[in-house]
C-alpha cells in the first residue's frame, strides 16, 4: 500500500518545457506575490481586511480578482491554441503534441466558463445587489465567504494540474464515454471532476445566498416592481443557479462513481448510456449560458439607463423578458445535440423552443435602443462596451437561430462555426458586459475613476481583435473545419486562421491596455478621486459613500418608487439643496469577521487533491478537518458586533463635508 | 452633480404592501434560505430519479428489481421513517415551548428510528451485494445503489447533524441561533421523507410491479 496513493515523481512533467516554464512562471509570480506582501508587512492587513471578512463588497472584490486572474490563464491558452492552428497546415505539425493540445482546449473552456465568467459575474452581484437593494449585507454573510473560497480552491486545483500531473483532455463538457476510466486512464479528468465539484458547491451556496437576499432582504418600500433591473436579473441567475447546478452535480457525481468504484452510468460496458451524460450536462449547461448572459443584460440595462441620463424604457417589458429567459432556458438543452438521434419531433421541439427564446432577448434590445433614443448619452467606456455589445450581441444571437434549424445543425454540429457562435454571444455579451461593470462599479468599489484613455483603447482593442478573431470562423465552419483539430491539411483554411491568430493579438494588446489603465489609475487616483455619485446614476448604491462604509448605509434608506436615488435628487433640487438637520444615528449589528470560509476552502483542497491522487487517508483527514471547523463555526457564541452610534455619525460628517467640497 | 442626499426622508403615506415591507426577520431569513437549499437538493435528486428511470432496464443481463427487492424490508423502513418524521414533529413541539426533556425524548425516538430505517438499508445492501447484485454489475444497479444510497446519506447526516443539535440544546441553550437551526433540522427531516415516498413509489412499488 503506497501512502502517497498514485501520486510521485513521474506527475511532474519535467521532459515538457512548454509546461515547466509556464509552471516556472507562474511560481515566479507567486513568490514576487507573496514576497511583496511580505515586504509590505500587509499579512495582518490581508487576513483580518480580506481573507477573514464577510463583507459583500469585499468578497465581491476578490471574486473579480479572481477572475481577471483566471481570465489571463485562460488566454494564454487561446493564444496557444490560435499560435499552433496558425502554423499546423499541410504537413507540419505545429508546436504543440495533440496530447498538450487535447488539454490546452479542455483547461480553455473549463477556466473560461467556470473560473473566468462565474466568478465575474458572483463578483459583481456579490458587489452590486446588497448596496442597490439598500441594505447592509447579503442574507447569510458568512456563507458568502465560504463560497467564495470553495471557488477559489476549485481554482486553485486547476492550476496545480498544471505542475502536478495534467489536466483532462476530454473537453471541457468531459463528454462520456471519453472521459471514462476505460479512455482516460490518467488523473486529468479527476482533476476536471473535483474541481467542478468543489467550485460548484460553493456557486451553489450563493446562489441560495442571493435568490433568499432578493426576495427577502430588501429595505423597506423597495416592492418587487421597484427594483433596479440589475437586481432582478440577479434574481433570475439565481434561480437559475439553485435549479440548475444540482444537475451538474448529480452527472459529474456519477462520473465520480464511473471512475472510482466502477459502476456503469455512461460506460460502453454494463449496458451504461453515453448520451444521458450529455443530457444531464446541457441540462445544467444550457441555463448556465443564461446565469452568465443575464447579469450582463443587467449591467447593460443601468449603465444605459444612467449614461443616456433616462429611465429604462420598457421597466416592466424587461422584467418580463428576464423571467421568460430564465424559465424558457430550461427547455432547450437539446439543441446541444441534435445528432443525438432524437426523433424529428423531438428535435423539432427543442429547434422551436430555441428560436423562441431569442424573442425576449429581441425585446430586451430594443428596450436598450429605445433608452438611448432621445437621451443625452455620455459615452464613456460603460457605454462604449455596452453599444460594442449590442452590435455583437446582435450577429452571435442570429447566428444561434440558425443553428437552432435542426438541418441546418447536422451541418455545422461540431465545426468551427458553432465556435464562433458561442464565442460571439459569450465574449461580445458577457464579456463585454462584465467590462462595463468593471468601469461602470469600480469608482464606487475604490473611490477613484478608472482612466478614460486607456479603457477606450481597451475597448477598441478587444472590439476590432474579436471580429478579427471569430468572423473567420464562421468561414471555416462553413468550409467544414471541425473544432478542436491540432493539425489539419486543407491549406485554403491556413489564411482564415492567420487572421483569427492577429485578432487574438489584438485582443491581446486589449488586455494589456486593461493592466496599464488599472496601473494608471491606481498611480492618479488622486486626481481620478470622485465623490459618491460619479456618473450622475439612478439607484442607490450611489447615494453611500465611494468606498461605502462597512455598514453600507447610515440609516436604512425608504424607497418609494423605482430609480430611488434619482427622485431623491430631484426632491433635493427642488427643496434647493436644504440639507437635512444634524440626525440621530443608531448602532448597527454587523456580522463578524470569520476564517470558516478560508479554513473550510483549505480542506476541500486537500480532500480534492487526496482524491484525485488516490490518497485515502488525507482524504478522511481533510473531511474531519472540514467537519471540525463547521462545528467551531456553530459553537461560536457571539456571531455579531456592533458599531457605536458615535462611529457612524464621525463617518457621516466627514463624507457630507467630502461632498460639499 | 453630487448632492448629499437624504434617502431616508421620504414621506411615506400609503401603508405598504407586502413586497415593501423592508428585511424579514432573521429566522424567517434562515428558514427561507433552507428552503431554497432543500429546492436544490430535491432538483439533485430529480437528476438521480431521471438516470434511475433511463437505466431502470438496462440490467446487462443481471437482476432486475423483480428478483431483488424484499417488500418486507421496505415496508418497515417506510414505518420507521415516516413515524420518525412524526416524532421529530413533536420534537419541535417541544421546542416551541422550550421543554428540554421532551425535546431530548423526541431527539432520541426520531434518532433511534432514523437508525433503524439506516440498518435495515445497510442489510438490504448487503445483501443485495452477497447476492452478487453489486453496482458494478449492472448499469441499473449502479443508478439504483446511488439513488437509494444518496437518500440513506442524507439520513446519515440528519442523524449526525440532531446529535451535534442535542449537544448545542445542551450546552447552550434555547438561544435564537439553536432554535433557528432545530427549524432547518425538522424541515430537512421532512423531506427526507418527501423524496423516500418519491423513492417508495419508483423503486420500490414500480420495480415490482409486472
Amino acid at each position: 500500500m503506497n501512502l502517497l496513493g498514485k501520486l510521485d515523481w513521474n506527475a511532474v512533467p519535467l521532459h515538457e518545457p512548454i509546461i515547466m516554464g509556464a509552471t516556472a512562471g507562474m511560481v515566479l509570480i507567486v513568490v514576487v506575490v507573496l514576497g511583496f506582501i511580505t515586504m509590505k508587512g500587509a499579512w495582518l492587513y490581508l487576513w483580518r481586511d480580506w481573507i477573514t471578512s464577510v463583507d459583500h463588497k469585499r468578497i465581491g472584490v476578490m471574486y473579480i480578482i479572481l477572475a481577471l486572474v483566471m481570465m489571463l490563464r485562460g488566454f494564454s491558452d487561446a493564444i496557444m491554441m490560435r499560435a499552433q492552428q496558425a502554423v499546423a497546415a499541410g504537413g507540419a505539425q505545429g508546436y504543440l503534441p495533440p496530447e498538450h493540445f487535447d488539454q490546452i482546449f479542455s483547461a480553455h473552456g473549463t477556466i473560461m466558463i467556470f473560473f473566468m465568467a462565474m466568478p465575474f459575474v458572483v463578483g459583481v452581484m456579490n458587489f452590486a445587489v446588497p448596496l442597490q437593494l439598500g441594505i447592509r449585507d447579503v442574507a447569510f454573510p458568512t456563507l458568502n465567504s465560504v463560497s467564495f473560497w470553495l471557488t477559489a480552491s476549485g481554482a486553485l486545483l486547476i492550476n496545480v494540474s498544471l505542475a502536478i500531473g495534467e489536466f483532462s483532455k476530454a473537453g471541457w463538457t468531459g463528454y462520456a464515454p471519453l472521459s471514462e476510466l476505460q479512455f482516460s486512464p490518467g488523473v486529468g479528468v479527476d482533476y476536471y471532476l473535483w474541481s467542478l465539484q468543489i467550485s460548484g458547491l460553493g456557486t451553489l451556496l450563493a446562489g441560495i445566498n442571493f435568490v433568499t437576499t432578493i426576495l427577502k432582504m430588501r429595505a423597506p418600500g423597495m416592492g418587487y416592481m421597484r427594483m433596479p433591473v440589475f437586481c432582478w436579473t440577479a434574481l433570475a441567475t439565481n434561480l437559475l443557479i439553485v435549479a440548475a447546478f444540482p444537475i451538474l452535480t448529480a452527472a459529474l457525481a456519477m462520473l465520480l462513481l464511473d471512475r472510482y468504484l466502477g459502476f456503469h452510468f455512461f460506460t460502453l460496458s454494463g449496458q451504461g448510456n453515453q448520451m444521458l451524460y450529455a443530457n444531464l450536462f446541457w441540462v445544467w449547461g444550457h441555463p448556465e449560458v443564461y446565469i452568465l448572459i443575464l447579469p450582463a443584460f443587467g449591467i447593460f440595462s443601468e449603465v444605459i439607463a444612467t449614461f443616456s441620463g433616462k429611465p429604462l424604457f420598457g421597466y416592466r417589458s424587461m422584467v418580463a423578458a428576464t423571467m421568460a429567459i430564465c424559465v424558457l432556458s430550461f427547455l432547450v438543452w437539446l439543441h446541444h445535440f441534435f445528432t443525438m438521434g432524437a426523433s424529428a419531433n423531438v428535435n423539432g421541439f427543442f429547434g422551436v423552443m430555441t428560436m423562441i427564446i431569442a424573442v425576449p432577448t429581441g425585446v430586451k434590445v430594443f428596450n436598450w435602443l429605445f433608452t438611448m433614443y432621445g437621451g443625452r448619452v455620455r459615452f464613456s467606456v460603460p457605454v462604449l462596451w455596452s453599444v460594442g455589445f449590442m452590435l455583437t450581441f446582435v450577429i452571435g444571437g442570429m447566428t444561434g437561430v440558425l443553428m437552432a434549424v435542426p438541418p441546418a445543425d447536422f451541418q455545422l454540429h461540431n465545426s468551427v462555426f458553432l465556435i464562433a457562435h458561442f464565442h460571439n454571444v459569450i465574449i461580445g455579451g458577457v464579456v463585454f458586459g462584465l467590462m462595463a461593470g468593471y468601469n461602470y462599479w469600480f469608482p464606487k468599489a475604490f473611490g477613484f475613476k478608472l482612466d478614460e484613455r486607456w479603457g477606450k483603447a481597451s475597448f477598441w482593442c478587444w472590439f476590432t481583435g474579436f471580429y478579427l478573431a471569430f468572423m473567420p470562423l464562421y468561414l471555416l465552419g462553413l468550409m467544414g473545419m471541425t473544432r478542436r483539430m491540432q493539425h489539419y491539411d486543407d491549406l485554403t483554411w491556413q489564411p482564415w486562421l492567420l487572421v483569427a491568430m492577429l485578432g487574438t493579438v489584438i485582443i491581446l494588446a486589449g488586455i494589456a491596455c486593461q493592466v496599464v489603465q488599472l496601473v494608471v489609475s491606481i498611480r492618479n487616483r488622486d486626481k481620478l478621486r470622485v465623490g459618491s455619485d460619479p456618473w450622475d446614476a439612478r439607484t442607490l448604491e450611489w447615494a453611500t459613500a465611494s468606498p461605502p462604509p462597512a455598514w453600507n448605509f447610515a440609516v436604512q434608506p425608504r424607497v418609494s418608487g423605482i430609480d430611488a436615488l434619482w427622485s431623491s435628487k430631484q426632491r433635493v433640487l427642488a427643496t434647493k439643496g436644504e440639507s437635512s438637520p444634524g440626525r440621530a444615528y443608531e448602532p448597527i449589528e454587523m456580522p463578524k469577521n470569520s476564517a470558516t470560509g478560508f479554513v473550510t476552502a483549505f480542506f476541500a483542497v486537500v480532500i480534492g487533491f487526496a482524491m484525485i491522487w488516490h490518497i485515502w487517508w488525507m482524504a478522511g483527514l481533510g473531511v474531519f478537518g472540514a467537519f471540525v471547523t463547521l462545528l467551531a463555526l456553530a459553537f461560536r457564541r457571539h456571531a455579531e458586533f456592533e458599531v457605536p452610534a458615535e462611529q457612524i455619525a464621525r463617518f457621516e460628517r466627514a463624507h457630507q463635508a467630502g461632498v460639499a467640497a | 452633480m453630487n448632492i448629499a442626499v437624504a434617502i431616508d426622508t421620504v414621506p411615506q403615506d400609503t401603508p405598504p404592501s407586502v413586497s415593501e415591507t423592508g428585511p424579514a426577520p432573521k429566522r424567517v431569513v434562515v428558514a427561507y434560505g433552507f428552503w431554497i437549499f432543500l429546492l436544490s437538493d430535491i432538483i439533485m435528486f430529480a437528476a438521480l430519479f431521471a438516470s434511475y428511470a433511463v437505466l431502470v432496464r438496462s440490467t446487462a443481463g443481471g437482476p432486475g428489481g423483480a428478483q431483488l427487492f424484499n417488500q418486507v424490508t421496505v415496508a418497515i423502513e417506510t414505518v420507521c421513517l415516516l413515524v420518525s418524521s412524526y416524532t421529530c414533529g413533536l420534537m419541535s413541539l417541544a421546542i416551541n415551548s422550550r421543554y428540554r426533556l421532551g425535546t431530548y425524548l423526541g431527539a432520541i425516538l426520531t434518532f433511534a428510528l432514523g437508525a433503524a430505517f439506516l440498518t435495515l438499508e445497510i442489510r438490504e445492501f448487503s445483501d443485495m451485494i452477497a447476492r452478487g447484485a453489486t453496482p458494478e454489475r449492472s448499469a441499473f444497479l449502479s443508478a439504483f445503489f446511488t439513488l437509494v444510497g444518496c437518500h440513506g446519506l442524507h439520513v446519515t447526516l440528519g442523524l449526525i447533524w440532531l446529535v451535534v443539535m442535542m449537544v448545542q440544546v445542551a450546552v447552550m441553550g434555547f438561544v435564537p441561533a439553536v432554535e433557528r437551526r432545530l427549524l432547518c433540522f425538522s424541515l430537512f427531516w421532512h423531506a427526507l421523507d418527501i423524496v423516500w415516498v418519491g423513492l417508495f413509489t419508483v423503486v420500490y412499488l414500480m420495480g415490482v410491479s409486472p
